[in-house]
């Protein structure tokens, strides 16, 4: 096979139709971009789940009786409660917090509204065990043990409220898939008449080839060259694309969330992102035009 | 180095066979003319020896090729050793007369050194060293039949096929094309030449196989188009 002869009639094939050849790049660009954007979602919930689970505890909040007159958790129930829970498999780690103690980390978090401390009393907090969990996604397990025994006014497990936030972030990764699917069928539909466009345009010549006795390799290679190399540079810019919208916007959104959302660094785009882009991107271009050659054109 | 044996073949179209039970042996080195009025019948027998189209029945063969029953992937080789003319020319109008002639090589895969070597020969045998770099819409109709006979032949078929090459020229210039036919029969290869020209066909005196109504009426050694007409 000689490369010289295809590549020229790649690069002609791909100028004669220059403006479908545009038009194909942008689309696969765009759905490529979208496609990129929903995978560095998936890494950064990731990433949060990671982080976030690792602090994550189910806090068991103890009846007013026992906040007020149980002060280190030594008497009945509490002293039951926790040697329980400090001997369920579960469980990692039982830190019992006391009013006063409950009272001082109330002030810490509310430090910027002060109006609200003042109104707060330490009585009118109620003290808890916190549990730290080997597996934080089991905190179900406490809540039913322990929800309903005697001493305990209630389970709070930050947990579900995680799970909400995630729910959020994953719908919005959905969505990210399901635009990048749809302008993927339009890239797609793109090619495919691109390949009949220039298959048509070009039919002289693949009828002396053939006549000639091309291989098929050699009539249908360069049409199919033709998809791959739009393909690959629509790869390229939407990865250009994914590191433009990292600067321009979601540096500077993730910064205002205080570090509640990490932020994208450039290697996560560089790797894994641009090959997985580039790869589907050469495996869709490749096998949608093979199948318009085999579909539409003779040998 | 043809063989039709028994050949039908029929169109889903048509009611009636476009060929009717063939049955024609041509000789290796032979110049065959293939004549009968439109619609006898003639162009699909051409496009049969080169699998453009499979016969409905009988066989079909072309030098060691079984040409009805071998596989696609074979169909390249077939073709490789046959060469085709036309009435229309079919140049590349976007490349020079080497250029066309080198494109029927660099697409088969020949090396680089070797097209530039042949490329220049066939001009040459053809007459048109001095006008590789001509476009074909620089030439005359005869010249343009020549770059696509230089075309046909640079690859040193077994065989020739002409469909009608000499349809859109002047009796002169179709002398000169049927010389350069004679030249390249000359040289080994089996020449089968479809045409409707009678003063060609009665002033070479080859071989003439008559088609009417996808059957072989006529099949002398040296014919003439037709007594009487």
């Amino acid at each position: 096979m000689r490369a010289s002869f295809v590549f020229s009639e790649v690069v002609t094939g791909l100028r004669r139709n220059v403006t479908m050849t545009i038009a194909m790049i942008l689309t696969t660009a765009i759905s490529l971009g979208m496609f990129g954007g929903g995978l560095l979602l998936v890494r950064t919930i990731d990433k949060m789940q990671a982080s976030y689970l690792d602090d994550v505890e189910v806090t068991v909040y103890l009846t007013q009786d026992i906040s007020a007159n149980d002060q280190n958790c030594t008497a009945e129930p509490c002293s039951t409660i926790r040697s329980s829970l400090e001997n369920n498999q579960a469980v990692e780690s039982v830190v019992f917090e006391d009013r006063d103690e409950a009272y001082e980390r109330f002030q810490r978090i509310f430090e910027g509204q002060p109006e609200l401390v003042e109104l707060a009393r330490p009585e009118s907090l109620p003290a808890s065990l916190h549990v730290k969990l080997f597996d934080p996604e089991r905190s179900d397990v406490i809540v039913q043990e322990f929800g309903d025994q005697p001493g305990v006014a209630n389970v709070d497990d930050q947990n579900k409220f995680l799970d909400r936030f995630f729910d959020l972030l994953n719908s919005g990764r959905d969505g990210t898939f399901i635009v990048a699917a749809i302008a993927a069928l339009a890239a797609v539909l793109l090619i495919a008449n691109t390949i009949q466009v220039s298959a048509y345009t070009r039919r002289t010549e693949v009828g002396i080839m053939r006549l000639v006795g091309a291989t098929r390799w050699y009539t249908q290679l360069p049409f199919l060259l033709e998809a791959v190399v739009a393909g690959v540079i629509g790869a390229a810019l939407g990865v250009v694309g994914l590191v433009g919208v990292k600067y321009i916007a979601l540096d500077r959104i993730f910064e205002a969330t205080g570090g509640a959302i990490p932020n994208i660094e450039i290697v996560d785009i560089l790797f894994p992102v641009a090959p997985v882009l580039l790869g589907v991107s050469i495996l869709i271009s490749a096998v949608t035009g093979y199948v318009t050659l085999r579909a539409y054109v003779r040998t | 180095m043809i063989q039709l044996e028994s050949v039908s073949k029929a169109y889903k179209t048509s009611t009636r066979p476009a060929l009717d039970d063939v049955t024609v042996d041509v000789d290796k080195g032979e110049f065959v003319f293939l004549i009968g009025p439109s619609g006898s019948g003639k162009s699909t027998f051409l496009r049969l020896l080169l699998r453009e189209e499979v016969p409905s029945k009988g066989r079909v063969s072309v030098s060691n090729f079984d040409v009805a029953k071998m596989p696609r992937r074979r169909v390249p080789r077939l073709r490789q050793t046959i060469g085709c003319v036309f009435q229309d020319f079919r140049l590349l109008n976007n490349k020079t007369v080497s250029e066309n002639v080198a494109f029927a090589l660099e697409v088969i895969g020949k090396p680089k050194h070797t097209i530039t070597k042949v490329v220049p020969e066939v001009l040459e045998l053809v007459g048109l060293d001095g006008k590789a770099d001509r476009m074909p819409h620089e030439l005359s109709g005869g010249e343009q039949q020549r770059v696509a006979m230089a075309r046909a032949f640079v690859n040193r078929p077994l065989v020739l096929l002409a469909d009608e090459p000499t349809g859109n020229l002047d009796p002169d210039t179709s002398q000169d094309i049927m010389l350069l036919l004679e030249r390249i029969n000359r040289t080994g290869t089996t020449v089968l030449m479809a045409t409707h020209d009678h003063s060609i066909v009665d002033s070479m005196r080859r071989r003439v196989v008559e088609l009417d109504n996808g059957k072989v009426i006529r099949d002398d050694r040296r014919g003439v188009y037709g007594v009487g007409r």
